[in-house]
């Protein structure tokens, strides 16, 4: 038997809620699938299960709220004998605790099912706004959809919405802020900077999109990135975590990428195992994660597995980032703006293009030494951009 | 299409990039990115939306010059009437 836990998706996260089951006991299950979703202070996340088997007991409740690690199903692995009888631990009839929740306006109760609170959530509908349809005024998935349809110019946009918003941005804040506060209380930092001529890349790049549809074309993050994960592959120290004193190195290279959100704040999910992906794939997940992280629908994967942390503000005009990491994290990179700036070769000035990288990394786990060379290696291989 | 057709379509499109960017008050001459909160990975959505909308099939080589309302129109206007 195995037990499907409550995930950690990072170090800020203390506790989840579960929104809801998309499988039911007796249901077979493949590693991989999403099997739930989890309400954190990073928004609504798909749960996958990390074991072949057949979910065997349900044991918690949807709108229960629960600590990381607690045990939310117990899986048969394949092979496995089954209890018996295997029975439906949590009631998908009876109205569960979270089909009624107190309500934080005026004392009042709201009867809604897992979907439309999800859906409510998403769409920043307050569901004491939303009529019920349902048996005894339930509110169903076709209510919260009907109150978000109602016409409205954005100023006359609902306070309710306003504040829904509002309390998920200060959910956010606080998670952030617990997770930097403890970077900066445990983590001793060091920051090195370094110049990158970006000309070759620049070029090189221009002409293998002149090749392709736009559906298809590769923006210059990507090749940072597939050089930070592959330069990476000689310094596997800094793809690594720091916990119980100890620093531990992973096998995966997974960049996690700083992606701002639209209604404030930030999440870093994961590119997994980028130094495997030819650049047009890394492309193509690069894209897919911005607009799940944007819309938000990531999987518990790509944000409890990062391995070291990729941030670019150069388009914000950033010339350069001193970042903080994201614990238990040991390195992060930081990219600046793209900027034209003299290059001296063979006693010639010229124009190029450069970029400034940072590398913010844990004294404990590495020395400035081999954080330079690994920023040398980066820069080594933008030098032939052909290669990544 | 109308101009205004043209506009309205490329304004809903990205509404639904930027969804909480205030549109009326975008000037249409001018580079939206420097409006709005438009990154490079907005702006490629913004473009592949447009080709996949209008069904205008945009060269690579035009990636750049959708950054205004009247660009927009301009490029979309002329491509169109090429398809036509």
């Amino acid at each position: 038997m195995a037990e499907f836990i409550m995930p950690s998706l990072g170090a800020d996260m203390t506790s989840g809620t579960l929104i809801e089951w998309q499988k039911s006991v007796g249901d077979l299950v493949a590693r991989g699938e999403i099997i739930a979703e989890v309400d954190t202070d990073k928004g609504v996340i798909e749960v996958e299960v990390f074991t072949d088997g057949v979910i065997e007991k349900l044991l918690i409740e949807e709108g229960d709220e629960v600590p990381v690690g607690t045990v939310l199903a117990i899986i048969r692995e394949d092979g496995s004998e089954p209890n018996q009888p295997a029975e439906e631990t949590v009631s998908e009839t009876a109205e569960s605790k979270s089909d009624i929740r107190q309500s934080a306006k005026d004392g009042q109760r709201v009867h809604a099912s897992p979907v439309a609170r999800k859906l409510a959530n998403k769409l920043g509908v307050d569901l004491t706004d939303v009529n019920g349809s349902g048996p005894n005024g339930r509110i169903q998935r076709e209510d919260v959809e009907r109150t978000a349809e109602k016409p409205q110019t954005k100023s006359e946009r609902p306070l309710a919405q306003k504040t829904a918003t509002k309390d998920k941005n200060k959910r956010m804040r606080r998670a952030i802020a617990s997770a930097m506060a403890r970077s900066k209380r445990e983590i001793p930092h060091y920051y090195l900077e370094t110049t990158i001529d970006l000309g070759k890349a620049l070029t090189w790049l221009e002409k293998e999109n002149t090749g392709r549809s736009i559906k298809n074309r590769i923006l210059y993050n990507v090749l940072l990135l597939k050089a930070v994960a592959i330069a990476l592959k000689d310094f596997p120290e800094l793809n690594a975590t720091w916990e119980n004193e100890k620093l531990n190195i992973k096998q995966k290279i997974n960049i996690g990428i700083a992606i701002s959100l639209r209604q404030g704040g930030l999440i870093s999910p994961a590119i997994l195992e980028a130094d495997r992906q030819p650049l047009p794939d890394l492309m193509r997940g690069l894209r897919e994660l911005v607009k799940r992280t944007r819309s938000g629908s990531l999987k518990s994967s790509e944000l409890a597995d990062s391995t070291i942390t990729v941030t670019n503000l150069g388009e914000q005009g950033v010339e350069t980032v001193f970042g903080v990491i994201y614990p238990p994290q040991v390195a992060l990179i930081g990219f600046g703006k793209v900027y034209e700036g003299v290059t001296v070769r063979n006693g010639k000035m010229a124009l190029s293009f450069k970029i400034n990288a940072t590398l913010a990394a844990d004294h404990r786990a590495t020395d400035g030494h081999r954080g330079g060379l690994f920023l040398a290696a980066i820069d080594r291989l933008l030098q032939e951009p052909e290669k990544l | 299409m109308t101009d205004k057709e043209l506009k309205n379509r490329v304004l809903s499109i990205l509404g639904e990039i930027a969804p909480e960017a205030d549109l009326d008050s975008l000037r249409s001459d001018l580079d939206f990115r420097e409006q709005i909160d438009i990154d490079s990975m907005d702006y490629l959505n913004f473009v592949i939306a447009l080709d996949e909308e209008f069904q205008a099939d945009i060269p690579e080589t035009e990636y750049t010059r959708f950054t205004s309302l009247d660009s927009c129109i301009d490029q979309l206007k002329r491509l169109l009437a090429k398809s036509e």
